[in-house]
């Protein structure tokens, strides 16, 4: 598989945070080899937001599961690198493991009700992390624990530090989790989905507080989302995957507003605003592809309107057509 | 209460008076109290023949309640509902078996809606042999419809629902919804939970045969977008009351309700200058056990003042076809707001 160099990397002057190349997992569980991720080369600067958007099925939570090294060693394979603050995250032993989740990087997901333990109350939980991370005593991590409440802004602290989890309602739930995800004061944060599972007046609070909590405290964020109109309220930059693979990426406004690769310019147009009323959807065909089973070459040819002989031939090159903008798609050459 | 069904039109094609449904729970001997959730309260509403009223709020408020209510699937407490002003389970009114032939439910859920046993023809032949149409006019229309929705019948007469994708389980669903030949179709989250290309896809579809069968829709999402895409009129509840309802322009571009205004405010914006700045209402919706008194909004009000609290606002019209459960819409009220907006 070709494999360019990297994106980004050469012109800019801030040290890259994390840096993956040419990431690719594979899932042989079943009967068939799953292709989850095919190739994904990212590079995250220290402090910037990176939107991973994608469909389901496109990679982008696996990704970030790689990342974390949380998907099961037994059934999966992660080829490729994974740089994070200068360490190969792929080579780390289990006990290094066991200090970089929740001590330099942590993860929130999209149900807080299912990552928090029903049966310990959430400062128990926040104290726990703290104690095992920042190895400070139980006393001091308490007032850890109550600092990080007061962060996301849950009312009478004090007296939810003693709360479970099933007497909080899920927005305040998902102010925990994020509590407890920046208690310890990583310099990755990891997002997956955090907000789909809240109703709109919450989840446009927690997309707040997110905001609110990277520039206090300025983590290099990678954030998963399936909706264009969350990655457009949070990201400086979005990469847009599909089949494994990360299509196009660049600053958010870029891609958004001017995007270049067809399945990009495809999943703009499936996105139902106001203004399409009356109007037919120009959707794009067909659905995603089998990871059992890809297609030859670029995995969205079948479903490309602009399809061509060089598309199936091999597997597209990653052009970048400005000095921040990168394309997967035979159609463009760097200039 | 007003209805808010206008006369002017003549009958419309559903019309619903003072729905509502309370579950009770608890209340053994061991159990305390009993805890009554208020799923939904004395709403209003109608449909016209060959339009779409978007339904909008977020969990709890009733609107998944009040789709299962018109269908008889869960029975009401009181209230009535009526199709083309035969009162449904009431004296010469319509039986509930042939009310659910001219309405028929496609569910978020596409796969738990099908029976994992059945082939997806068989599933679709369902409905219109308990109806009594013969087996093979009922094979034909299967066919016919699954050609319809864009499955290919003799690659998918014979396959199971796990065999399918979440949008090909979806298109199964409106053709066997279809079925019956049906007059409304009530769409709950049908497309909620598919990818965004696909669900443009199966939009497209709704459209189409709502132009080609003549249908009505009762359309309910938590996504504001695609309501205001297909919707004609659209009704905003809250905890198991309706807020507002109205034209889908009136309602987008001069929504009257504190909460109507907060949940398109909390729209993310697709534009990133143009990010959304604050955010327009704090808080969850609080449960619908025990909801607050008076108007159901006022604990997230930023307008609430005393009366909101003691008093429950009624529907009032603000402009045609537009009512709205507001104190401030409301110039007898006493609220200090009242007539200004």
């Amino acid at each position: 598989m070709l494999n360019r160099q990297t994106p980004g990397a050469t012109h800019t002057s801030d040290e890259p945070f994390v840096t993956i190349d040419n990431l690719q997992v594979t899932f042989h569980g079943g009967r068939q080899v799953v292709r989850a991720v095919n190739g994904v080369d990212l590079v995250l600067k220290t402090g910037e937001v990176t939107g991973l958007l994608g469909e389901s099925g496109s990679g982008k939570s696996v990704t970030l599961r790689a990342l974390m090294r949380i998907l099961p060693p037994a059934r999966s394979t992660i080829t490729g690198s994974i740089r994070v603050g200068g360490r190969e995250v792929l080579d780390m032993s289990d006990r290094d493991l066991a200090d970089f989740r929740g001590g330099l990087a942590s993860m929130i997901f999209q149900e807080p009700g299912l990552s928090l333990d029903p049966v310990y109350k959430v400062g128990d939980q926040i104290v726990e992390s703290v104690v095992r991370h920042m190895g400070i005593d139980k006393k001091a991590a308490r007032l850890r624990a109550l600092e990080a409440l007061e962060w996301v802004h849950i009312p009478s602290p004090e007296t939810r530090l003693d709360a479970y989890p099933h007497e909080m309602s899920g927005g305040m739930l998902q102010r925990v989790m994020i509590a407890l995800a920046l208690s310890c004061s990583p310099k990755l944060l990891l997002a997956d989905e955090p907000t789909t599972a809240l109703d709109a007046t919450v989840q446009i609070q927690v997309l707040l507080l997110l905001r609110e909590m990277q520039r206090k405290f300025g983590m290099t964020t990678i954030f998963v989302t399936h909706d264009v109109g969350v990655a457009a309220e949070i990201s400086d930059r979005v990469a847009v995957m599909y089949a494994g693979q990360v299509v196009e990426q660049g600053p958010v406004g870029e891609v958004l507003g001017d995007p270049k690769h067809p399945y990009t310019q495809g999943l703009l147009r499936s996105t139902i605003h106001g203004s399409m009323r009356g109007k037919r959807i120009d959707a794009i065909a067909g659905s995603p592809p089998d990871l059992a089973n890809l297609p030859k070459g670029c995995a969205f040819s079948p479903r490309c309107k602009y399809a061509e002989p060089a598309c199936t031939a091999g597997a597209p090159p990653n052009v970048a057509i400005s000095a921040d903008h990168d394309v997967r798609c035979v159609r463009f050459e760097a200039p | 209460m007003i209805n808010p069904s206008i006369e002017a039109h003549g009958v419309p094609f559903l019309e619903t008076t003072d729905l509502r449904k309370h579950f009770v729970s608890g209340g053994g001997l061991l159990s305390g109290k009993p805890r009554v959730v208020q799923a939904v309260s004395n709403i209003s509403f109608h449909v016209d023949q060959g339009t779409t009223l978007g339904v909008v709020g977020e969990s709890g408020c009733g609107k998944s309640t009040t789709a299962r209510l018109l269908m008889g699937l869960i029975e009401r407490d009181s209230g009535a509902v009526r199709i083309e002003g035969k009162d449904i389970g009431g004296p010469q009114g319509l039986d509930i078996k042939e009310a659910r032939r001219q309405m028929q439910m496609v569910f978020q859920d596409s796969f738990a809606s099908l029976n994992p046993r059945m082939t997806i023809e068989t599933s679709i032949m369902f409905g219109p042999r308990v109806h009594k149409v013969s087996k093979s006019e009922a094979r034909r229309r299967a066919h016919s419809l699954l050609d319809r929705v864009g499955l290919q019948p003799e690659r998918f007469a014979a396959r199971y629902p796990h065999e399918l994708s979440g949008g090909q389980r979806q298109r199964v669903n409106i053709a066997r919804a279809l079925a019956l030949e049906p007059r409304m179709l009530l769409l709950d989250e049908a497309v909620s939970a598919l990818d965004k290309s696909v669900e443009a896809q199966v939009l497209n579809l709704l459209l189409d045969l709502k132009d080609e069968f003549g249908l009505t829709y009762l359309f309910i999402s938590h996504d504001l977008n695609v309501v205001q895409y297909i919707s004609d009129r659209v009704m905003v509840m809250y905890l198991g009351k309706v807020m507002e309802i109205g034209p889908v322009e009136d309602i987008y571009n001069t929504p009257s309700h504190p909460y109507t205004q907060a949940l398109l405010k909390a729209m993310p914006s697709m534009d990133p200058t143009q990010r959304t700045e604050s955010a327009p209402i704090t808080g969850d919706p609080p449960s619908p056990i025990n909801p607050p008194s008076g108007c159901r909004f006022h604990t997230r009000c930023p307008h609430a003042e005393d009366v909101c609290q003691l008093l429950e606002p009624q529907l009032t019209v603000t402009r045609p076809e537009h009512f709205v459960g507001c104190h401030m819409a409301d110039i007898d009220s006493g609220h200090s707001k009242a007539g200004n907006g």
